[in-house]
């Protein structure tokens, strides 16, 4: 196999967003790898529309929006393969990968791009306790199975969660003539966007109770049923139990970027996302080795996918080409008072272009209304904006001037923080 | 008429009918199931015990030391993931000392080769992550863990080698003495055998019962376990056992040949033995005993739990002997059944021929190759493999990276997987972190294309488990489409 400059990990929408910004800023020798058996990642199965209003400002399909990003690669002459598996990344950035026609590979490129999404939370991490039937799905692979093959997994339907997954599956099973009858979430807000909620659920009148849980799970070979309890700090209350009759419980509790190669090249990972730190070029810790989209930290919407894995597939440019300053200190970006945690977790003052400006997204920790969100160099405000309404479904982004940033050259840190209006 | 028939293809049927292979006859293994290793053996602690905790003078201490030494070269004979990790018991407590010092005698007196006792520091530097209360340790360095799906489907595949012949989904329903043997009323009708050996786990009471007033009962004892992240990989090196003492009987935890932490098990008594549901409480219990031996497990890793259930007789030994004429129990197999399982088939074996007087059969081959674990070959050699079966270059579970080509050879075994779990538990594909969220779709397919069986007929685990309960809008009336 030749060799090439750039190897993206992925063909979702990070990966092809990635590739494409790259080769616009000069890289030639780019190659995708894709695991599945088509570019396009999760998109493919998202059948509903959406997508792409912030990009394209226009309301698209998953695949449309998918097909899009493929057209751009395509018409660029990225190299790309499928069904290929990248088993190892090495330190040194040796990129190990298998597939049916060329075997068992290395490659041995200048820069790796980061783009593998990220994984739901399966039952076992959640410790339901009951029966280990047939019938309990992840909500995207119920999506899987009924969107790209046309199998029904369920007629009766109990969701736990209110991910944008389940919210998304509790529809599509409705159409397709299930009975979806509760969704269940844990927390006291959704983990999903207001929007789905409304068009999801309301619209269908599937109830969702906030603060609940499923703490047992009956039927020995197939789901008979699940118990529901409301929770209180943290725990079913005793008493609150109410029983539904179904044969399919489906999970939307949570996604997990997916950072096996990350860990097994040793790359430095954030506790919060999960994901790996990075600083303002999305450039993990080994250097020439870059991330973006889920699994670097799970967005809310794909438009915002494609834009931080453009910015990536430029830095990644960038630092094949030499010409960014790769030196000089780091600053931690901290968020606090409220942040849960910001991409990137580091700002290189030097690496920093004075005329440009560079984009924080971080998530909140629990539903806050009438806050502003602060950026602080030192005591020194950089930037704020008023938000009526802020979730931990929805993510925030912050465009800040690089020039603010550079006229404080002595601060510590930087502070994202939320503040009283 | 078969020469025998043992009823249920757990690790004890398969060991017997394996042992039994080696004579010329006409064997069969009948099982309620859908597939091997369904039962008690599919769900334990996947160890081997070294043999010094059943009581000195039992059969279950004979079986137990034996089999554990037998398993080093049968692991050999059938290409089994086993490991030699030694075993520690930790006491807690200095008053408990005389308990330790009892195990280590009663051990000894066992014929458990290698055990000491040792103190504070030594066990520091073999586990650093132990408890900083512990005070000393038993010691046993032939302690092992095991894949247990591993080894039950290796002895019934190298069991159906050498002539055996498996039929699932069959429930016994009746036995009946019949001339010159019995008959064996199953859900999927009748079969005649000169002899029977009952190996029916937590329902070996229920086959016993069925040709004797001398009655049985057997409870199923209830297990909770948590199984963690590979990440967690070398938490603990040792199999770690807490001492019964002043604060209770514990917990193990202990590394599985796979590279996970296995945490567990609990002991209740249940009246349902198909009742593998974990509890909320039995889940409790283990976290909260977890954390009494060793410091700082990582149990938000954990990946799945699960309950599995002993076969437990009201005098906690195992019960192997002609009951009848022709009629042989092999009953009351719970801990260390899993580590006594290849004493149990020779000694099972040893009582049919004693019946039968069978021949040798010349034929035999002991030995049988395990599904092929690319991952195990140098680069080149992987390469290889694939340039011959593409198969092999397919990635179906990113999790444990399972290819296409293990999970055609798994189907196509005798006996072999025709479900999710069959597949999952010969594989793999699936016990990974994502739990078959990703892979079970494209297992599906694999299933369907092989077997030559529609999508809608898959199961998880046999009958009742389907997978697909239709397709898309079939349940809405034509006119509103």
């Amino acid at each position: 196999m030749k060799e090439y400059d750039l190897v993206i990990i992925g063909g979702g929408p990070a990966g092809l967003a990635a590739a494409a910004a790259a080769r616009d800023a000069g890289v030639q020798k780019i190659l995708i790898l894709e695991r599945d058996n088509e570019l396009g990642g999760i998109l493919n199965q998202c059948i509903h529309n959406g997508f792409g209003l912030h990009t394209f400002k226009e309301e698209l399909t998953g695949p449309e929006y998918a097909a899009r990003f493929i057209e751009q690669v395509k018409a660029r002459g990225i190299d790309y393969r499928l069904n290929t598996m990248v088993l190892d990344l090495a330190s040194d950035k040796t990129v190990t990968a298998m597939n049916r026609e060329d075997g068992l590979f290395q490659l041995h490129p200048t820069a790796v791009l980061l783009a593998m999404g990220c994984r739901e939370r399966p039952r076992g991490a959640l410790n339901i306790p009951g029966s280990r039937p047939a019938g309990i799905y992840t909500a995207g692979t119920a999506q899987r199975l009924v969107n790209m093959e046309g199998y029904l997994p369920g007629r009766k339907v109990v969701i736990l969660g209110s991910g944008d997954i389940g919210l998304i599956m509790a529809r599509r099973m409705t159409l397709e003539g299930a009975e979806v009858q509760v969704v269940a979430e844990l927390m006291p807000y959704s983990g999903g966007l207001k929007r789905n909620i409304v068009q999801c659920l309301d619209d269908f009148g599937i109830p969702l109770k906030l603060s609940h849980t499923v703490v047992e799970i009956r039927g020995k070979k197939r789901v008979e049923g699940v118990t529901l309890a409301r929770v209180e700090n943290g725990k079913p209350v005793v008493g609150t139990e109410e029983y539904y009759d179904c044969d399919t419980l489906l999970l939307s509790c949570g996604l997990i970027p997916e950072n096996e190669l990350s860990r097994s090249a040793g790359i430095v990972l954030n506790p919060v996302t999960n994901g790996p730190a990075v600083n303002e070029s999305l450039e993990t810790s080994i250097p020439g080795v870059f991330a973006a989209g889920n699994v670097l930290h799970v967005h809310d919407l794909v438009d915002y996918v494609s834009e931080e894995a453009a910015d990536a597939g430029r830095h990644a440019a960038g630092y094949i080409h030499g010409v960014r300053n790769a030196g000089g200190k780091t600053l931690p970006v901290q968020g606090m008072d409220g942040v849960r945690y910001t991409v990137p977790s580091g700002i290189r003052p030097e690496a920093l272009d004075p005329n440009g400006s560079m984009t924080l997204r971080f998530r909140v920790d629990g539903v806050y209304q009438d806050k502003r969100i602060a950026v602080y160099a030192g005591d020194s405000l950089l930037y704020s904006r008023k938000r009526r309404i802020m979730a931990p479904g929805e993510m925030e982004t912050v465009q800040l001037k690089c020039q603010a940033i550079l006229e404080h050259p002595d601060v510590d840190a930087l502070c994202v923080k939320l503040e009283g209006v | 008429m078969y020469d025998v028939i043992i009823i249920g293809a757990g690790v004890s049927g398969c060991a017997i009918a394996r042992e039994l292979s080696r004579k010329k006859a006409n064997i069969l293994v009948v099982e309620r199931e859908e597939d091997v290793c369904c039962g008690t053996s599919k769900a334990n602690s996947a160890i081997v015990h070294a043999g010094y905790d059943a009581k000195h003078g039992s059969l279950m201490a004979k079986l137990n030391v034996q089999g554990s030494q037998m398993m080093p070269q049968l692991a050999k004979d059938l290409d089994i993931h086993f490991e030699v990790n030694g075993s520690l018991v930790i006491m807690m407590s200095e008053e408990d000392r005389p308990n330790l010092v009892r195990l280590y005698e009663n051990g000894k007196a066992n014929g458990v080769q290698g055990l000491r006792i040792i103190e504070r520091d030594e066990l520091r530097q073999m586990e650093p992550n132990i408890s900083d209360d512990a005070v000393a340790a038993l010691y046993a360095p032939t302690g092992g863990i095991i894949c247990p799906f591993g080894l039950t489907f290796a002895l019934a595949e190298n069991a159906a080698k050498n002539g055996v012949q498996f039929q699932f989904d069959s429930e016994v329903t009746n036995i009946a003495s019949i001339e010159g043997g019995w008959r064996v009323s199953t859900t999927q009708g009748d079969l005649e055998a000169k002899v029977v050996v009952n190996a029916a786990g937590v329902h070996a009471d229920e086959i016993h019962n069925m040709i004797t007033e001398d009655k049985m009962k057997i409870t199923p004892r209830r297990g909770d376990y948590f199984l963690l992240d590979r990440a967690t990989g070398g938490f603990v090196k040792h199999t770690i056992f807490q001492l019964p003492g002043k604060l209770g009987k514990g917990v193990l935890v202990a590394p599985t040949v796979h590279g996970n932490i296995i945490v567990g098990p609990t002991a209740i008594d249940v009246e349902d033995k198909d009742d593998t549901a974990t509890t909320q409480m039995g889940l409790d219990e283990v976290r909260e005993k977890s954390g009494i031996a060793v410091k700082n497990l990582p149990l938000r890793q954990t990946i799945t739990s699960f309950a599995g259930l002993r076969a437990h007789e009201a005098r906690h030994e195992f019960f192997i002997a002609e009951v009848k004429a022709g009629f042989v129990d092999c009953a009351g197999i719970e801990s260390p059944g899993l580590s006594s399982a290849p004493a149990i088939g020779v000694m099972a074996a040893e009582i049919v021929d004693g019946i039968l007087h069978l021949e040798d059969d010349p034929a035999f081959d002991g030995t049988r190759k395990g599904i092929l674990d690319p991952k195990t070959l140098p680069m080149e050699e992987r390469s290889a493999l694939i340039q011959t079966n593409p198969a092999y270059g397919t990635v179906i579970c990113r999790c444990e990276t399972v290819t296409e080509g293990e999970m055609i050879d798994a189907i196509h075994r005798t006996p072999g997987a025709r479900s999710i779990d069959g597949i999952k538990r010969r594989t793999r594909a699936g016990m990974g972190r994502c739990q078959g969220g990703f892979c079970s779709p494209k297992v599906m397919e694999i299933l369907s294309r092989e077997l030559g069986i529609p999508m809608a007929e898959i199961t998880k685990s046999g009958a009742g488990s389907g997978l697909i309960v239709g397709i898309n809008k079939d349940a809405l009336s034509g006119g509103c489409l």
